[in-house]
């Protein structure tokens, strides 16, 4: 296991320089340029290779590359080009605002997923598996900025009785999920973020519980006069690992922040970073997040997979 | 709903209790902090540490509140045009001996809000600290802001504690001009913080009419009143403004209707019924922001004249007004007519008969043009379904229209690089004629791209003179006359394609009291009041 966790730790180096490597490609090859964001509309082309040398873009990109990589490897990954602050400061703090509401729509939709998807599998075919199935298609075909902006104008505009926007009514310095007055900024964001989790999950439990329940060795469990309950406590266990993996993917999407979702709530989270960061080409605080956010998702892959191997002696013995 | 009005009706009684028990115990009503909530649609705070970003903006909210310019916008009044006055410094000239050296004579008795003197020495390390890398606060994010502004400095010198001389590299006599956009701070902070303006960041201080309070860093900035500015008649008249910045605009509608912030900048146009409706006030007022296509002038169609005018007699300008809810006005130039120069230009019918005839004088019919225009960005309004329509009424006088959609940075790129190295006839690309320097330059082929802004490369000889004796000539009326000409000329000729003018919308509150419009990119947060219903 130990082995098989330092294995998997190895194998996110390659992984993260492969990352930073398309995403600078990426950054260059796409029109515009981080200098362009820092200088006003009418300064000069003369004045745009003056400030390109003050920041070191007037190296080859590979050099800019280099020097950023070894920079990386010591820990630091420089400083915003827009703000000035350390990327390293602003990429932990957005991600840890945006693992309170991501945090919170895991826990929910993997719960109600869980055992929304394993009644329909219980009751395949039946009007309780088309409720479930109808529930979790919703889920996941609503644009989840379409329901923010709904949920919203229902309980911000129309209701008053829940905030619209932001992250507490001070910022995310004075947020405190057990204060109700600060926690009531989450709830938004949380039920819009649980949606498509919620429907993907839903479905994937769905399929593998029925898939396992359709199986010979369930007939043989029944046969030998286990109760329903008992029968479908081996289903689940059976179908855990497919779902987990499923579970793991998403919680890494999550962790990764919707753009949409905290661009319309105000969430100071990491999409809201990173799509700021991509419209102001402000390279060092884009490198950085995905670095950051490319590494939590390797890490969240190897929880998922070490339970996964836990849960499931089958794969320890392959 | 019936347990919610008793519950209203309960609190209401209970509340005349508790204030007649207050009046009777307290000896002096405390007044509750009044504060202004404003959501910018600035996707992170406007950098406070001297020159903002986020574009005017920023200078709107944070550089025009924390700190002060030498020369400063005169912003009292919504119904005439903006002017300059005087704002750290009270009188500036040209050295009668030398027209490159300016001499600006400061303010006496104005403090920071550290404490420190605004002096000589203050603003000559100011103004040398945006151009000079030797000098220890030398920022390469201020210096690249603010170069627009300083690229003709030459040097500063400190004539006396009070006086201060500017050399320009060229004689620009309308080099004053550049001073609003420069700002100042104050020298002991930033050595305090061993001129690092990260530190600085932490307790900034300008002269402004308002001091910083904290900051959060992305989410908001507070400020408060400077109960001591120097300007007595500008004191902020509530306590505390808080900015919040909100891209997404539906965000900050919702924003305003829920009673979390008192003001909004730009709704869009389908938001306004419902604001109307919510009983919001709508604030609007023409200045210098003109929707136009930049147009290239060298290479392809444009180069014609006549397709340029045909372009401008095509467009129906009234339509697009309608489109955009009433929140904009024809325009037919790059001033518009409540500015001085704007002179008497050509007002562009709309004909499209005329549009067609003069592209088949030109031999360009069908007329294809390919034009670069962006998904959204600073000041371009409704890109996507104002050239829609703008593209529809330029087909049927026989146009054909291609257009490639880029982000707001590509499309700066494609400005600040010129027309040359595109593949473009034309960008839609908003602008804003705040003051005639700018709008001399982009007119003169010396400052095509990438020397200079003149997108288009637009070349006119009689410009050209024009322009060069205006930078040259140090009488006001002269000089009033020749930009004048100048954008008429512009004009008849179609340098660009003229569409639309803003009228810079913002959604309140009806709290929010006394806030008077200015014909300008910038604002006076300073008179607004909040009342408590």
């Amino acid at each position: 296991m130990w082995y098989y966790a330092l294995r998997r730790v190895l194998l996110a180096v390659p992984i993260a320089l492969g990352v930073t490597m398309i995403c600078y490609g990426l950054v260059y090859l796409a029109p515009g340029d981080p200098i362009q964001a820092l200088l006003p509309p009418d300064a000069s082309q003369e004045d745009v290779v003056v400030m390109k040398k003050l920041y070191g873009f007037d190296k080859p990109v590979p050099v800019q590359y280099a020097l950023w990589l070894s920079r990386a490897a010591t820990g630091d990954l420089g400083r915003s080009l827009q703000t000035g602050r350390p990327v390293f400061g602003e990429v932990t703090s957005a991600l840890s605002n945006t693992i309170v509401i991501a945090a919170c729509a895991v826990v929910i939709a993997f719960t109600l997923a869980f055992v929304l998807g394993t009644i329909a599998a219980y009751h395949l075919g039946r009007p309780t598996d088309r409720a479930v199935t109808a529930a979790a298609v919703v889920g996941v075909s609503i644009p989840n900025y379409w329901l923010g902006i709904v949920l919203v104008i229902i309980f911000a505009v129309n209701l008053g009785v829940l905030p619209a926007t932001g992250m507490g009514s001070k910022g995310s310095t004075s947020f405190d999920l057990f204060d109700w007055e600060q926690a009531k900024y989450a709830i938004l964001p949380v039920i819009t973020m649980t949606m498509v989790p919620l429907g993907i999950i839903m479905r994937t439990t769905r399929s593998a519980v029925a898939e396992v329940l359709s199986q010979d060795f369930i007939e043989m469990l029944r046969a030998k006069g286990l109760g329903p309950l008992s029968v479908l406590r081996h289903a689940v266990r059976n179908a855990a690992p497919q779902v987990l993996s499923v579970m793991g993917l998403q919680f890494g999407y999550l962790v990764g922040g919707s753009i949409l979702v905290e661009t319309i709530f105000t969430w100071p989270g990491t999409g809201f970073l990173m799509s700021k960061a991509i419209m102001t080409r402000d390279l060092p605080l884009l490198q950085g997040t995905i670095l950051i956010l490319a590494l939590t998702f390797v890490f969240i892959n190897l929880v998922v997979d070490l339970a996964q191997t836990a849960v499931d002696p089958r794969i320890k013995r392959s | 709903m019936v347990f919610k009005a008793r519950a209203r009706r309960s609190a209401s009684i209970m509340g005349v209790f508790a204030a007649l028990a207050l009046s009777a115990a307290a000896p002096a009503p405390v007044r509750a902090e009044s504060v202004l909530r404003i959501a910018m649609t600035a996707g992170d705070i406007p950098d406070w540490r001297g020159q903002p970003d986020q574009g005017f903006e920023g200078n709107r909210f944070v550089g025009y509140t924390l700190y002060d310019p030498m020369v400063q916008w005169d912003l009292s009044s919504r119904d005439k045009e903006v002017t300059i006055r005087p704002g750290l410094a009270t009188k500036w000239y040209v050295d009668p001996e030398d027209s490159k050296r300016w001499i600006f004579e400061l303010r006496r008795g104005v403090k920071f809000h550290d404490g420190c003197d605004w002096n000589a020495d203050s603003a000559v390390w100011n103004l040398d600290r945006l151009i000079s890398d030797k000098n220890p606060a030398f920022t390469p994010y201020n210096f690249g802001r603010a170069r627009g502004r300083t690229n003709n400095i030459e040097k500063i010198e400190k004539i006396d504690d009070y006086k201060i001389a500017v050399y320009t590299k060229i004689v620009e006599s309308l080099f004053y001009y550049n001073m609003p956009y420069l700002f100042m701070l104050s020298k002991c902070a930033v050595e305090k913080a061993g001129n690092d303006l990260n530190v600085y960041a932490k307790s900034p201080a300008g002269t402004g009419p308002y001091k910083f309070s904290s900051v959060v860093p992305r989410q908001r900035l507070e400020l408060v009143k400077n109960p001591d500015y120097w300007d007595k008649a500008r004191i902020p008249k509530h306590d505390r403004l808080v900015l919040i910045p909100m891209p997404e605009v539906t965000t900050r509608v919702a924003a305003l209707l829920s009673g979390q912030v008192d003001w909004i900048e730009a709704p869009s146009p389908d938001t306004l019924p419902a604001l109307k409706a919510a009983g919001m006030t709508i604030v609007t007022n023409v200045y210098p922001h003109t929707w136009p296509y930049l147009l290239n002038t060298v290479r392809g169609p444009f180069k014609d004249m006549r397709v340029r005018q045909a372009a401008n007699y095509a467009v129906n300008r009234k339509e697009m007004v309608e489109l955009l809810g009433g929140i904009a006005v024809p325009s037919y130039g790059m001033f518009i007519p409540a500015q001085k120069f704007y002179g008497k230009p050509f007002e562009y019918p709309f004909d499209p008969k005329k549009a067609t005839a003069l592209l088949k004088e030109a031999g360009c019919f069908p007329c294809e043009i390919n034009i670069g225009i962006s998904s959204s960005g600073s000041g371009q309004m409704q890109p996507l379904p104002m050239n829609e329509l703008v593209k529809e009424q330029l087909e049927a006088a026989g146009f054909k229209v291609k257009f490639d959609v880029l982000d707001w940075n590509s499309l700066l790129d494609v400005y600040f690089k010129g027309q040359e190295k595109f593949p473009y006839d034309g960008i839609n690309f908003s602008s804003g004629a705040s003051d005639p320097l700018n709008f001399v330059k982009n007119q003169m082929s010396q400052y095509k791209g990438p020397v200079g802004t003149n997108w288009g490369s637009y070349t006119n000889a009689e410009v050209d003179e024009l322009g060069a004796k205006v930078l040259a000539s140090f009488d006001p009326a002269e000089q009033e006359a020749m930009i004048t000409k100048i954008h008429e000329i512009i004009v008849r000729e179609g340098r660009n394609l003229f569409i639309v003018s803003d009228l810079n919308p913002r959604a309140m509150s009806p709290r929010v009291k006394g806030f008077v419009q200015a014909q300008s990119w910038f604002q006076d947060l300073t008179p607004v009041t909040i009342s408590d219903k």
